[in-house]
């Protein structure tokens, strides 16, 4: 699961220091310091999230990584019978979650080790961004050029009825009939 | 054998350049004696069809009689290769399947050469085009990847073999579907050049093109999903789309394609999009040979990569011809193509066309954005990296998602405009229904909240539901018009209905079927997997089943040697199943390959792999998945394929009103 924020930023903010929060402005309001307490508790809470539950890490983790043999597949999916890599990845991410190594530093490892075409998907760091950026800019410009074309459309004035033209005859009549229905029709 | 091969497809290149330069010539300059010319050209192109179709007869007769002399069938086959994979050996390697694809853009020119009194002139230019990619097509066969290549040195008793993974059943059908598939937009997209290049009046050349476009839409379809469906059967990671970038090369097209089905319909009804719909099919031809690039030139790493060499080179040009040719024809004569009506309301079916594009675009865009993401970052940073499963299901889903929404109102909304009255009516039970799934399963366990899977899952249950329960109440409401006017039963007014617009209803079944595959993949966040060594009497539980080892047995025939688990399968106290998944080891090839065995239900798939042995313990492992609603997914497919074929029924005449001093009512179910 994403986090909303990260616990690195939280961490900062606290040390950087709001300027409202104060200590002694902390004493004195126990609303502020119920507050605070709350919102420490949620953190500690969202630390230990998952951290009880070795195996929905170890599978969260591993599906975050491709097995290297070449089969590009997910870690925890590559079934190729006689891969070298796959066991042995597994076997050390098993080892890097026994030794309590959180998730950022389970897979810095694994990219030294292998390189960083061993997480399954581009990190959002540097160059890697605009990966993830890309189709959520192409849909922004997207959209807005589909709203222009639609509003372009609209404001395009309607063809003005030409005065004193002669009646359509009956032929005309039934050929902008067949055009009305297929106009019209649901 | 080799050598009329050979000549075959040497002759049959002659005979495509004849095709294509007479005819250019003859619509070029018409004139008394042009017409005579542009007659030969017709016929020569008739007659490559006959040559490559001898050369492909030559290579499978050679895999049939085991002529290891040729390269190809030594790499691509053996003696004791069943007859069905000796028969598929024409599309298994690259030569092979450079010559299939020949040989179908030849049978689709025959079709189109044979039925050239519909519009002689329009067919005589779309006629030109298929030469010209056909001569592409016959370079690369004589030049490049020459199927009828011999061996060098002493001559082997054994073929090498077929590829394991290709020895499957569905091997045999699903590279023609898909090549057909591809080859197949060829066709729309000659007619599409050659009526911009003729600026040919109205909007004839989109009805022309109609039938070609939904056939080759569905053989597409039917191609992606049996490979989506092969992959889960085969490779045995219990998963059927693994966003690879040869999968994703047939999902573009696919994407671009159903853009086209739908916007062309803009351009029938009310003139519109005219040079949208253009690029759009340019596009679709563009992102097919893309495809094949991306699959045979070796630049992206592929586990389906199964052919790959130095013709990439080869590939590049085309695509830069294609593209240059394309866009100065686009540019000399798209003043012809000035849209005729402009849009009155925001809510009208052309502005969910509208929409629709922009996001079945997008989706393709995000998808080659994700496969050419590691060529970029390479070239930008200097490293390579992988964009897998976690980039794409982060990205696509959601477009899918609005894409799904759209698929629901579209049908509700009118040509030209919409009140917010009647959308409001004809929206309210079906939004009342998604939302009555929405809190049912909210009820049942599922935590949007919880995980983000979760969320999109819930999302498409709902969404899923709208689009059936919009489709089902279009069907009803059309119905009881008919019923009302006729006195028919609501289900022979439906039958009725569906008669008086083939296309439309079974349009709306097809939406229908995309629902139910959307039901089947939303099954994915709550697949479970376990693994276990399992000796004699071993238990495993997954689910609601208990896996009891039996044994294990081993078999052997002229092809491979293999190993099967006998597992018993219990649900409770009662057996359900024996189930055997199996290990074998191909003779020729010297490659072992596993294959699951699965036992579906509407509810869910058991999914068992015999993975191997523990090298240290010696034991045998078992991998055990249980994946919800699976089956949907094919009988949404089969829904989709079914809606498309439904679709391409001629309508039955309209009933005449005779009556004279009323005016006619529009019909209902007679638009698009």
């Amino acid at each position: 699961m994403t986090l909303f924020f990260r616990r690195s930023d939280i961490d900062g903010a606290f040390l950087a220091g709001e300027p409202k929060m104060t200590k002694g402005t902390l004493k004195s309001n126990p609303i502020c310091r119920r507050g605070l307490h709350a919102m420490l508790l949620c953190l500690t809470a969202f630390a230990l999230l998952g951290a009880g539950d070795q195996s929905a890490r170890f599978n969260s983790l591993g599906h975050r990584l491709i097995c290297v043999c070449g089969c590009t597949q997910i870690l925890l999916e590559c079934n190729h019978v006689g891969c070298t890599y796959s066991d042995r990845m597994r076997a050390e991410l098993i080892a890097g979650l026994d030794r309590g190594e959180n998730d950022d530093l389970t897979l810095q490892d694994f990219v030294q080790r292998y390189g960083p075409t061993v997480m399954a998907a581009p990190t959002a760091t540097g160059f890697n961004r605009v990966a993830w950026v890309m189709p959520f800019l192409a849909l922004a410009l997207g959209l807005l050029t589909t709203i222009f074309i639609v509003l372009a459309w609209k404001k395009k004035p309607a063809l003005a009825a030409p005065g004193g033209v002669l009646p359509a005859s009956g032929a005309d009549l039934e050929g902008f009939r067949a055009q009305a229905r297929k106009d019209t029709q649901l | 054998m080799s050598q009329i091969g050979s000549f075959a497809l040497l002759l049959a290149l002659a005979l495509s350049a004849y095709s294509f330069l007479a005819g250019a010539l003859a619509l070029a300059q018409p004139g008394p004696g042009s017409e005579r010319l542009g007659e030969t050209a017709r016929r020569a192109g008739i007659a490559t069809f006959a040559l490559v179709f001898l050369a492909a007869v030559v290579l499978v007769t050679s895999a049939f009689q085991d002529d290891f002399s040729i390269a190809y069938i030594y790499h691509h086959s053996n003696r004791d290769l069943p007859a069905p994979y000796k028969f598929a050996t024409l599309w298994s390697g690259q030569e092979g399947s450079l010559l299939f694809w020949s040989l179908l853009l030849a049978a689709y020119g025959l079709v189109l050469r044979l039925r050239h009194k519909t519009d002689a002139h329009l067919f005589a230019y779309a006629s030109v085009i298929i030469a010209a990619v056909q001569i592409f097509f016959l370079l690369l066969l004589n030049f490049a990847a020459h199927p009828f290549a011999l061996m060098t040195g002493r001559l082997p008793a054994d073929g090498a073999g077929l590829n394991p993974l290709l020895q499957y059943p569905e091997m045999v059908i699903h590279p023609p579907m898909l090549y057909l598939g591809y080859v197949g937009f060829t066709v729309p997209f000659a007619f599409a050049l050659g009526a911009l290049i003729m600026r040919y009046p109205g909007e004839k050349w989109i009805r022309i093109t109609r039938r070609w476009t939904m056939v080759t839409w569905a053989f597409l379809t039917c191609g992606v999903f049996l490979g989506a469906h092969w992959a889960y059967s085969v490779l045995g990671w219990g998963g059927y789309w693994g966003w690879d970038p040869v999968e994703n090369a047939s999902l573009m097209p696919w994407l671009t394609g159903t853009a086209f089905l739908h916007s062309v319909m803009m351009q029938e009804k009310r003139g519109m999009l005219k040079m949208w719909n253009m690029w759009l099919i340019f596009a679709t031809f563009w992102l097919a040979i893309l495809g094949t690039f991306l699959t045979r030139s070796g630049i992206i790493s592929s586990v389906h990569a199964f052919a790959q060499s130095s013709i990439g080179g080869w590939f590049k040009w085309f695509l830069l011809i294609t593209f240059a040719t394309f866009t100065f024809f686009f540019f000399k004569n798209k003043s012809h193509l000035r849209s005729e009506h402009r849009l009155e309301s925001l809510i009208s079916r052309e502005s969910s066309f509208l929409f629709n594009n922009l996001l079945l675009l997008l989706a393709c865009f995000t998808v080659l954005w994700g496969t050419w993401f590691p060529l970029i970052s390479e070239y930008v940073q200097g490293n390579k990296v992988t964009v897998g499963p976690p980039f794409y299901n982060k990205v696509a889903i959601p477009v899918a998602l609005l894409l799904l929404l759209l698929t629901a109102v579209g049908p509700l909304l009118a040509w030209r405009k919409t009140s917010l009255e009647s959308l409001k009516r004809n929206f309210m039970w079906p939004a009342l229904g998604a939302l009555m799934v929405g809190i049912l399963m909210i009820a049942v366990g599922v935590r949007p909240w919880t995980d983000i899977s979760y969320f999109y899952a819930l999302m498409a249950a709902m969404l899923a539901t709208l689009v059936a329960l919009t489709v089902t109440s279009e069907f009803i409401r059309g119905g009881r018009v008919i019923s009302r006017h006729t006195g028919q039963n609501l289900l022979a007014s439906v039958v009725h209905l569906f008669h008086r617009n083939t296309r439309r209803y079974g349009g709306y079944i097809v939406h229908f079927g995309v629902a139910v595959v959307i039901i089947g993949i939303l099954g994915t966040p709550f697949n479970q997997d376990r693994e276990k060594e399992m000796g004699y009497g071993d238990k495993m539980t997954i689910g609601p089943y208990t896996l009891i080892c039996e044994s294990y047995t081993q078999d052997d025939n002229p092809n491979y040697s293999n190993e099967w688990a006998i597992i018993n399968v219990f649900k409770g106290d009662r057996q359900i199943t024996t189930m055997y998944p199996e290990r074998r080891f191909y003779k020729a090839s010297q490659q072992p390959q596993t294959l699951p065995r699965i036992r579906s239900t509407v509810k869910e798939d058991l999914y068992l792999t015999y993975e191997g042995l523990n090298e240290t313990t010696g034991r045998p492992i078992i991998k055990a998945h249980l994946n919800p609603l699976v089956m949907w997914i094919w009988v949404g497919v089969l829904i989709m394929i079914g809606g498309t074929v439904l679709a391409l029924i001629p309508n039955a005449a309209p009933a005449r009103v005779t009556a004279p001093a009323r005016i006619e009512t529009a019909p209902v179910g007679a638009g698009d």
